[in-house]
């Protein structure tokens, strides 16, 4: 048993050395930030990071299969344009001008259902666009670093189509409920006897968007990882030839792998968009996204290969991201230095990662 | 030639079945049937057929023209899990395993056991431990990572992964070719009990002596068509082997030259590396060929990688000719004369898109170039002087390497050496997967380089071969070379022994099989 | 290289159908500006010299970038270099702006490689970081304004000027291609280049110094970035912050649309080349057409797809 416990710990080091990480750096930033442990810092931390860790998610699917997607932050970027229409939570209508023709599509639905359906919409906005990529990627035999880099394109046109500068509402409840903390959320949707519930104390002070987290990585990732089609979904990364040979179905594999990564940057989108009360088609801001959640996925101990990872690990990796970026504002470090700090840190990380090359006494190894 | 009749209604029958790839033929109106409970060998050099045969069987590819019949229904199968389905199961030679998945995943990848609709990993862990228990491999932990496990494992877990798909008809290509001495003999067990519950079993080897002693039929096949099928004992070793080249062979191996005591090119002394090799003393002479013996995995592999630069944190002593040399990198190594064909051909042999003329001049364009620039005409001639030195069947010299046969590749590696002018050359199992005729080709060529003066190092997994191509062996075990064996003394009880150490004083643990 | 016979035909295949792409936009290009303005620009010798100098420092970045998707890697880090090459070269001014400017593309070249090849860290995370060191180091260095030195007179003459009628930045470009195109067809480097793409496994155990080709390859695209920096920097009189930001991704575009395998060890410079121009035109052909970015965007991702699918499909995985 003790061998199997080991044999795990092995396998997984890279998950390991990223959440001992985080927890050590985030350690170490509550005991200087003067509000350290509080709620209010917790809950802050939690809006900053949620989007990024989505993204990490997302971005970890197709690494697995061994694909990477260039196209999350497009994706989180144009479901964040759409959700700066459907979730005003005020009933409106909404038209399309295109080529100088103007489609009126009926007025969308305000209140509660509104903005369920909203929600509804948006993420599936996501998941359709994952499933698009997944299909020119199967169907269309492109390298899906090639493929998502177009579609990446094509899904920043639309959001720039339809928020070409930044505006858009979001519903201030909405907003409110899901950025602090779960007291905050009962009370604003009015349930637990708007929070005050004795029993609900204890849990009351848990950001929202920390418990979205761990709801959408108990409900989504956990049962996709241990179905048939997301084993597929590693084996296709490990071997993809033995896969095909194992009777595996590799075409679906890969098209459930981009779809979900569609899905999970959706959800970072509607956060942001959320979060930010407005929809951006912020070019930058979205390639930024897709690098870092490349970076969150590599210090999360997923192999670019694929085959081997998890999202859990990308996810503490873009946390690991996040606080060292923290750390600039505590320690009041000038605003210039903050790039230089952070590709320092990533160099650093990866390099020290990259150190046990060096004790490779078997130089074959290298090329695996 | 008519073929021996069937005992019992066919299993398994193919008729008029042809294949083309790209307009060239790889089967060509085949007949042929196996019966249950009995083992059918399927002979032939490479590109005789037997792999297009066995992928239209096991659903990889499909028959442009021809009917198959299975158990008196007409069936074709469009993938292979079609043909699990219907109990077809073949275990190829390429491994169908997942390096990054566990053991357990691996075995049950096909059709896990569920609950919830989720895979059920305790299930599935004791299926797997059930399975391996059957070939008599308990010491595989189910959660290891297959790639972890050393070569002779992972074909273990093939067989494992197999047998859990319920066969009816199990095809195994060259199944064995990886495994232990000692798991050989478990996998003999398991597929006499197979045999004994009724299951057809299509069996491809390349090695004779495994054939003689597993098959109750053979049948023969060359480019692509069947030419003769007949009952165990109905043909000698030499009749097969003459069936399946279509041409007489003299003697197996070239002639070994009488000995002398040749001046050594290649000395090694007190050679170390990390837990694999331990202080091995070892010379290799101009003209002599030594042979590495041994059980799987007892280091003989480090050895080579370890003269040819590529293992780091090497200790002990290595001359050429005389001068210390410490090769820190194949480029190194190169240099000082040594040349290396490596154990994968696919992945560390050749670069398998490029074209056969790139594969053959990477490793000495140096010599072919006026400073940085490649001289066009030195390297057409030397491309035409290495393809026809070892009579590489090609079609042009631009055509992608991959488009040969195993053997055409192999030659392919030993000629891009070739062409460095090595004084020594370490072979690394060069004939595993390689049909009878272009095995005979490499000995004779083997031995034509060390009587140019070439010191051969040769490791291989069949004594047979060790036997009749090399002048001396050392025989390895536990990363020491335990025996020295030349002359009358090199003979398969010999190596036999000394493999399992039997003669050593204490033999700690046997098999103990090193990554 | 010798094998060109047979893998001519695969490898050509998409430089003719780019090449045929450009004829396509050349004329509905015309055939718009024809029924809307009543004129041809675009068959003009004279705007169609003005865009390929435009291209000439896209045809550079993206001859650098070939040389490191052929050795199946990838560099992320060229905007910053392209920038701070260009910032560097205009603040020390003089004669030794351009030499300058160069060797900061080679430094970082040499880091990335030396990151790659002997930590073996993802080349797509190193240079990422990289990216990101150097982005830090120019706005550190420059306050985040936009940089107030200017191009010294040569930088001006060779990206700005033009000799007997054609931009010297053309020449340029031309003479970088020549140097590209000798080195992937004539010299070991490019015979180890195409290997280590292939299998570089493979290629060390035939006694390459795949390390060594690493970092040169890299080093190789850092100071194709940085050229183009320089010049960039001397079109437009100066530095400026995100200069290189427009030449990442359409560099990668304009090498795969060349029909270089982004897997590395395929693909000919001829493709780059043609890639790079189609790019040009069609952004150029946009622009004509008063294109919002949204609708540029679409359909620059279209034309990716469209030109890779038309290309053929790769090969699926059976075995």
């Amino acid at each position: 048993m003790l061998d199997d416990v080991a044999i795990r710990v092995r396998q997984n080091i890279g998950i390991v050395t990223a959440v001992l990480l985080f927890s050590i750096l985030y350690l170490l930033y509550n005991l200087s930030h003067p509000k350290g442990f509080s709620s209010a810092v917790l809950v802050q931390n939690g809006d900053e990071i949620f989007a990024l860790a989505m993204l990490a998610m997302a971005q970890t699917v197709p690494v697995l299969a061994s694909g990477l997607d260039l196209s999350v932050g497009a994706v989180m970027t144009m479901v964040g344009c759409f959700a700066s229409y459907l979730l005003t939570g005020v009933g409106a209508p909404l038209h399309l001008d295109i080529f100088g023709l103007h489609l009126g599509l009926g007025t969308f639905p305000g209140g509660m259902g509104g903005i369920l359906l909203g929600i509804v919409i948006c993420l599936a906005t996501g998941a359709l666009a994952g499933f698009v990529n997944g299909c020119v990627v199967v169907y269309g035999r492109i390298q899906p670093i090639i493929a998502t880099l177009a579609t990446g394109a094509i899904y920043i046109g639309i959001a720039l189509f339809l928020r070409p500068t930044p505006g858009g509402k979001i519903d201030e409840d909405l907003n409110w409920a899901l950025t602090n903390s779960l007291g905050d959320f009962a009370q604003t949707i009015h349930i637990f006897d708007d929070g005050a519930a004795p029993w609900f104390a204890p849990v009351a002070w848990i950001p929202v968007p920390f418990v979205l987290l761990v709801l959408i990585a108990l409900l989504v990732w956990v049962p996709f990882r241990r179905s048939v089609i997301g084993r597929a979904v590693y084996a296709v990364g490990s071997a993809e030839g033995a896969a095909y040979m194992s009777g595996l179905p590799i075409d679906r594999a890969k098209i459930a792998a981009f779809t979900l990564a569609g899905f999970f940057a959706g959800c970072g989108g509607l956060f942001l968009a959320i979060q930010t009360s407005s929809g951006n088609a912020d070019i930058p801001q979205a390639g930024a996204y897709t690098l870092n959640s490349i970076a969150s996925v590599v210090i999360g101990g997923t192999s670019l290969l694929g085959g081997t990872g998890s999202a859990i690990g990308s996810i503490f990796g873009a946390m690991v991201l996040r606080v060292i970026s923290f750390f600039f504002r505590i320690f009041d470090i000038a605003p210039l230095l903050q790039p230089l700090f952070e590709g320092l840190i990533l160099l650093a990380a990866v390099s020290i990662g990259a150190l046990g090359v060096l004790r490779v006494k078997n130089t074959l190894e290298l090329f695996r | 030639m008519p073929d021996a009749p069937l005992s019992q209604p066919a299993f398994l029958t193919l008729s008029g079945i042809s294949k083309r790839y790209a307009g060239v033929r790889a089967l060509e109106g085949v007949d042929f049937a196996c019966e249950r409970g009995k083992i059918h060998a399927v002979l032939g050099e490479n590109g005789a057929g037997k792999s297009t045969l066995i992928k239209i069987i096991a659903g990889v590819v499909q028959p442009d023209t021809g009917a198959m019949r299975l158990d008196g229904r007409d069936v074709s199968f469009a993938t292979p899990s079609a043909a699990n389905a219907a109990g077809v199961v073949c275990i190829f030679q390429e491994l169908s395993l997942m390096p990054d998945l566990s053991v357990a995943d691996n075995i049950s990848i096909a059709s896990p056991p569920r609950r919830f609709g989720l895979i059920d990993a305790r299930a599935q862990r004791r299926r797997a431990e059930e399975l391996l228990a059957v070939i008599g491999c308990e010491d595989v932990n189910p959660l290891m990572r297959v790639r972890d496990l050393p070569l002779s494992r992972r074909q273990v877990v093939e067989i494992a992964k197999a047998l859990g798909k319920k066969p009816q008809l199990l095809i195994l290509d060259e199944a064995t070719s990886a495994l232990t001495s000692a798991d050989v003999e478990k996998v003999y067990a398991m597929l006499a009990r197979l045999k004994a519950e009724g299951v057809a079993i299509l069996y491809i080897s390349h090695r004779m002596h495994e054939v003689e002693a597993l098959a109750d039929r053979a049948s023969v096949f060359r480019n692509g068509r069947h030419i003769e099928t007949f009952d165990k004992g109905r043909r000698s070793t030499a009749d097969i082997v003459q069936l399946m080249i279509g041409r007489d062979i003299a003697t197996q191996y070239p002639p070994k030259p009488a000995r002398g005591s040749p001046k050594p090119v290649l000395a090694v002394d007190n050679l170390s590396w990390d837990k694999s090799l331990d202080c091995i003393s070892l010379s290799v002479g101009a003209g002599e060929i030594v042979g590495l013996g041994g059980l799987d995995g007892q280091g003989q592999k480090s050895l080579l990688l370890a003269l040819f630069g590529v293992l780091r944190g090497v200790s002990g002593q290595v001359t050429v000719e005389g001068r210390e040399v410490r090769p820190g990198s194949p480029a190194a190594a190169k240099s000082v004369g040594i040349a290396l064909v490596p154990e994968d051909r696919k992945t560390e042999g050749l670069m398998l898109p490029m074209s056969i003329a790139d594969n053959l001049v990477i490793a000495s364009l140096d010599a072919i170039s006026t400073g940085p620039l490649v001289d066009r005409v030195r390297e057409n001639d030397a491309i035409k002087r290495a393809i026809a030195r070892l009579q590489i069947k090609i079609g042009a010299p631009g055509d992608a390497v991959a488009t040969l046969s195993g053997g055409n590749q192999q030659k392919v590696v030993l000629a891009k050496w070739l062409m460095t002018d090595p004084r020594i050359i370490l072979l690394n199992d060069p004939t595993r997967g390689i049909d009878v005729g272009t095995k005979q080709e490499l000995y004779r060529l083997m031995r034509e380089l060390a009587d140019q003066g070439a010191a051969i190092l040769f490791y291989s997994t069949d004594y047979d071969e060790l036997i009749g191509c090399c002048d001396r062996v050392a025989i390895m075990y536990d990363g020491r070379i335990v025996r020295e064996l030349e002359g009358d003394e090199l003979n398969e009880t010999n190596i036999i022994a000394s493999a399992l150490n039997i003669d050593a004083a204490a033999p700690d643990s046997p098999g103990a099989a090193h990554a | 290289m010798s094998s060109a016979s047979l893998s001519l035909s695969r490898d050509d295949r998409p430089i003719l159908i780019a090449a045929l792409f450009i004829l396509v936009i050349l004329v509905a290009g015309t055939v718009y500006t024809f029924a809307r303005f009543g004129s041809a620009p675009l068959l003009s010798p004279t705007y169609l010299l003005q865009q390929l100098q435009i291209g000439a420092f896209l045809g550079i970045v993206a001859a650098g970038m070939m040389m490191v998707i052929l050795i199946a890697q990838i560099d992320l880090s060229v905007p910053w270099t392209l920038a701070a090459a260009a910032m560097m070269a205009t603040s020390i001014g003089g004669p030794l702006a351009i030499p300058v400017g160069l060797g900061v593309g080679l430094l970082v070249g040499l880091v990335n490689g030396i990151g790659v090849a002997y930590l073996r860290v993802p080349s797509m995370i190193f240079t990422l970081g990289v990216n990101a060191v150097m982005r830090g180091l120019m706005v550190a260095h420059t306050g985040g304004y936009a940089p107030q030195t200017g191009a010294t007179d040569l930088m001006r003459m060779l990206a700005g000027d033009r000799t007997l009628g054609i931009p010297n930045a053309l020449f340029v470009w031309i003479a970088v291609s020549v140097l590209v195109t000798i080195v992937l067809q004539r010299t070991t480097l490019g015979r180890y280049v195409y290997a280590i793409g292939n299998k570089e496994a493979a290629a060390y155990l035939a006694g390459v110094d795949t390390r060594r080709i690493t970092v040169i390859c890299f080093v190789l695209c850092g100071l194709a970035a940085a050229l183009a920096g320089v010049l960039l920097a001397g079109y437009s009189t100066k530095a400026y912050q995100g200069m290189g930001d427009a030449y990442l991704l359409p560099s990668i575009a304009a090498v795969v649309i060349g029909g270089t395998n982004i897997l590395g060890g395929r693909g000919r410079y001829l493709g780059t080349l043609i890639g790079v121009v189609l790019i040009v035109l069609l952004n150029s052909v946009l622009s004509i057409m008063d294109m919002p970015e949204a609708g540029r965007q679409v359909i620059y991702g279209l034309v990716i797809i469209f030109m890779l699918l038309v290309y053929g499909r790769g090969e699926r995985v059976t075995s």
